[in-house]
């Protein structure tokens, strides 16, 4: 919910923390709630219900949909960042009982607390380390990563493990049981942790015998107090393909060094085959500053002459102060490049040589430069195309059964109109300080406002094909009808130029 | 009253001697830097003019603007453009920029052809930036079109140099008041082969619109000096045809 918040805000579409919003995702039987902010807990909407019986709860309700992939890719982001505290953390997204979307960290601090001062300095410490990157955190010190779950979940808060006792009280959810077990559990009278840490160990393995390992009460007891080891298993950071120039003397001018960094950095990548998408080149001046200059790829490229080419005219946007000592070339994103055989008869790549013209239109001029039209769903002209990224694959075009112009303005301008009827074509129109008489027309083919997304109140288009004596030919249109009852006499349009 | 049938794209039907340069994808045979000037209020015809000779396939053509063409006539539709092959835009402030961009886009050779558009005269297109057009032109065989909307023909370094001008559409079949079939008035002034002159430009929509059919859709007829034909429309696009 909070990294969701964080987006919005960040695209500046945020509305008030004092509306209730919720996160859903598709259940069985329709959208069910995935996470909720502070108003709508208060309003009384929980996780797990359905949207449609939240709604008659909360009419004021803002429904999102959760996107739990990227929220696992933030959380595995956030395992690496957290590589600060101690050298041993891992993301814990399993999910884990009956508790949707319960993700979090594990971090393994054996010998690194008193770097921090102590483990209560150290939690508060990693408390407001995550609050200012815009997230909340319940966090508990234990000796065993079940302990560790049970506590942050259901302990006080900032919790540190005293001994075996703080468990408990603890309900049976937090030994980290699916809910049908945790059911069966709670029909057995066995409520807490200290229910059933008090029976005996025989007659909970044979009544679980054929559970699951992960929904075995008794492996998991013994997990949460260590009798059955559970190591963290903390993954690689990701491999970091950098290149540096230490210089002897400081220089002002990178431009000899940056083929011999690039050609470094694509042997690195080429080792693990990998190209990159995306390159920062960090310049540090002999009197501490830093200047940095990035590039992207369409497509991932190791290739040192195209990567040189992409900060060819860019480098001159470096202020060289009193000289640099230090250049470094980094691929900050990279991308699984296979090696690949170009055909025998000794012909260029096309797609290739596509995407390097990307990058190069790309670095001069800007990632938004070039476009390419992407059809649109919708009979509103201006909106039935879109801009997508160049090379991306697109939808196949639906041909439009009626003549569309060979362009269109980029705001239809307002033209004054003589006409004989008021329903009918255009006699004679002046655009531009320029009067047309309309020879011939075609038309009007009517095109309705998309009530699900116009304002109310749009009127209606009727759009005319005309053409003067002269063979100009113009796409216009009337805007609203008379006497429709949204506005007064409608206004008349030219939209577009045919051919 | 002589008039010849001819369309663009077949050899023994064009009034010059060979098939014109112009004409690129099927054979690719040798691509050429042309300009194109269209007369005011044209501008929609050159597009369409050049949209004619692109042809289909797979390879993408880049379509360049500059500001001042895209505030005065408009953004490419895509849905009317009839364009049969993937196409990039980029729309670009300067005429610099712009002559940069194609000289880019020139070095390319999975491009099928590189379109541009720049309105007025800026000094940015001058006979050298042309000259280094063509030289690219020639050396990747890239076919490159300038539409120079209200701009003078001055000294230039492109090959072929068109100007062209709207005509009354030929008559619709299905109804007379409609405005049907566009043509237009196109002038080759300069070729290297000398043969320039005059031609109507009949633009078939409905073979344009059927797959297949873009090869055949521009028909070019000897503009009749006397104009008597010509006034009176539709009756020239169909004795063309016969």
């Amino acid at each position: 919910m909070e990294r969701w918040q964080r987006t919005q805000e960040r695209s500046g579409n945020a509305l008030a923390d004092d509306l209730p919003q919720i996160l859903s995702t598709e259940g069985p039987h329709g959208p069910v709630i995935h996470a909720v902010n502070r108003a709508a807990h208060l309003a009384g909407v929980t996780v797990g219900a359905r949207l449609a019986d939240m709604r008659a709860l909360c009419p004021r309700l803002r429904a999102e949909f959760a996107d739990p992939e990227r929220d696992r890719a933030a959380l595995h982001r956030l395992a690496q960042w957290a590589r600060r505290w101690c050298p041993w953390t891992a993301a814990d997204d399993r999910p884990a009982g009956g508790m949707g979307g319960e993700y979090g960290l594990i971090l393994d601090t054996t010998g690194s607390d008193h770097l921090w001062g102590g483990e209560a300095a150290m939690l508060a410490e990693m408390e407001a380390s995550l609050s200012t990157l815009g997230f909340s955190a319940r966090l508990a010190l234990a000796p065993t990563w079940g302990a560790a779950w049970a506590l942050a979940r259901f302990g006080p808060v900032r919790a540190i493990w005293q001994g075996a006792g703080d468990l408990t009280p603890l309900p049976a959810m937090a030994l980290r049981l699916d809910a049908e077990t945790v059911l069966l559990l709670n029909r057995l009278g066995l409520r807490t942790i200290g229910h059933l840490a008090d029976l005996p160990r025989l007659s909970l393995a044979r009544r679980f015998s054929r559970a699951p390992p992960a929904q075995n009460p008794l492996i998991r007891l013994d997990q949460t107090t260590g009798h059955l080891p559970e190591p963290v298993s903390a993954p690689d950071p990701p491999p970091v393909f950098r290149a540096d120039a230490r210089l002897a003397e400081p220089i002002f001018d990178p431009t000899h060094h940056l083929p011999g960094l690039c050609t470094a950095l694509c042997d690195q990548l080429a080792k693990a085959h990998r190209g990159a998408r995306r390159l920062c080149l960090t310049v540090y001046r002999t009197d501490g500053e830093v200047s940095r200059i990035e590039a992207a790829c369409a497509l991932p490229s190791r290739e040192a002459a195209h990567l040189v080419f992409l900060f060819r005219d860019r480098l001159d946007r470096i202020d060289p102060g009193f000289g640099f000592d230090l250049i470094s070339l980094e691929a900050s994103a990279t991308e699984a490049l296979g090696t690949r055989q170009v055909d025998l008869a000794g012909d260029t790549d096309t797609s290739l040589e596509l995407s390097h013209l990307v990058d190069r239109l790309a670095a001069r001029f800007g990632r938004n430069a070039l476009t390419q039209f992407q059809p649109a769903a919708s009979h509103i002209p201006e909106r039935a195309e879109a801009r997508a990224a160049p090379l991306a694959a697109l939808p196949a075009l639906v041909p439009v059964q009626t003549e569309r112009p060979q362009r269109l303005l980029d705001h239809p301008e307002e033209i004054r109109v003589l006409y004989a009827v008021p329903e009918g074509p255009p006699a004679q129109f002046q655009w531009r300080r320029r009067s047309y008489r309309v020879a011939r027309y075609q038309g009007p083919e009517r095109i309705a406002p998309e009530w699900w997304q116009d304002r109310p109140g749009t009127r209606l288009r009727d759009y005319f094909k005309v053409e003067d004596d002269a063979g100009h030919r113009f796409w216009l249109y009337r805007e609203g009808l008379q006497g429709d009852g949204r506005g007064g006499a409608p206004r008349w349009f030219l939209h577009g130029v045919f051919a | 009253m002589d008039v010849i049938p001819c369309a663009m794209f077949r050899k023994h039907a064009y009034p010059m001697s060979q098939s014109p340069r112009t004409a690129l994808p099927a054979g690719r045979a040798e691509a050429t830097l042309t300009e194109i000037f269209p007369a005011a209020g044209a501008e929609a015809a050159a597009t369409g003019f050049v949209v004619a000779q692109l042809g289909q396939g797979t390879a993408p053509v880049l379509w360049i603007q500059d500001r001042g063409a895209q505030r005065e006539t408009g953004h490419l539709c895509l849905a009317g453009l009839g364009l049969r092959r993937p196409l990039m835009t980029m729309q670009l402030s300067r005429p610099v920029d712009v002559m940069i961009a194609i000289e880019e886009g020139l070095r390319c050779k999975a491009l099928a052809a590189v379109v541009a558009e720049i309105r007025g005269d800026p000094p940015a297109v001058n006979f050298t930036a042309m000259r280094r057009l063509a030289m690219r032109v020639k050396a990747t065989n890239v076919p490159c079109w300038l539409i120079r909307q209200a701009a003078t023909a001055g000294l230039s370094a492109a090959r072929d140099r068109w100007r062209i001008a709207t005509l009354p559409s030929a008559s619709d079949p299905d109804d007379r008041r409609a405005p049907g079939d566009p043509r237009w008035q196109v002038e080759l002034f300069r070729s290297p082969s000398g043969q320039t002159g005059t031609w109507v430009a009949h633009y078939d929509r409905r073979t344009g619109r059927e797959a297949g059919g873009a090869a055949d859709r521009l028909d070019l007829v000897a503009a009749i000096p006397d104009g008597t034909l010509a006034e009176d429309a539709g009756t020239l696009g169909q004795r063309a045809g016969r």
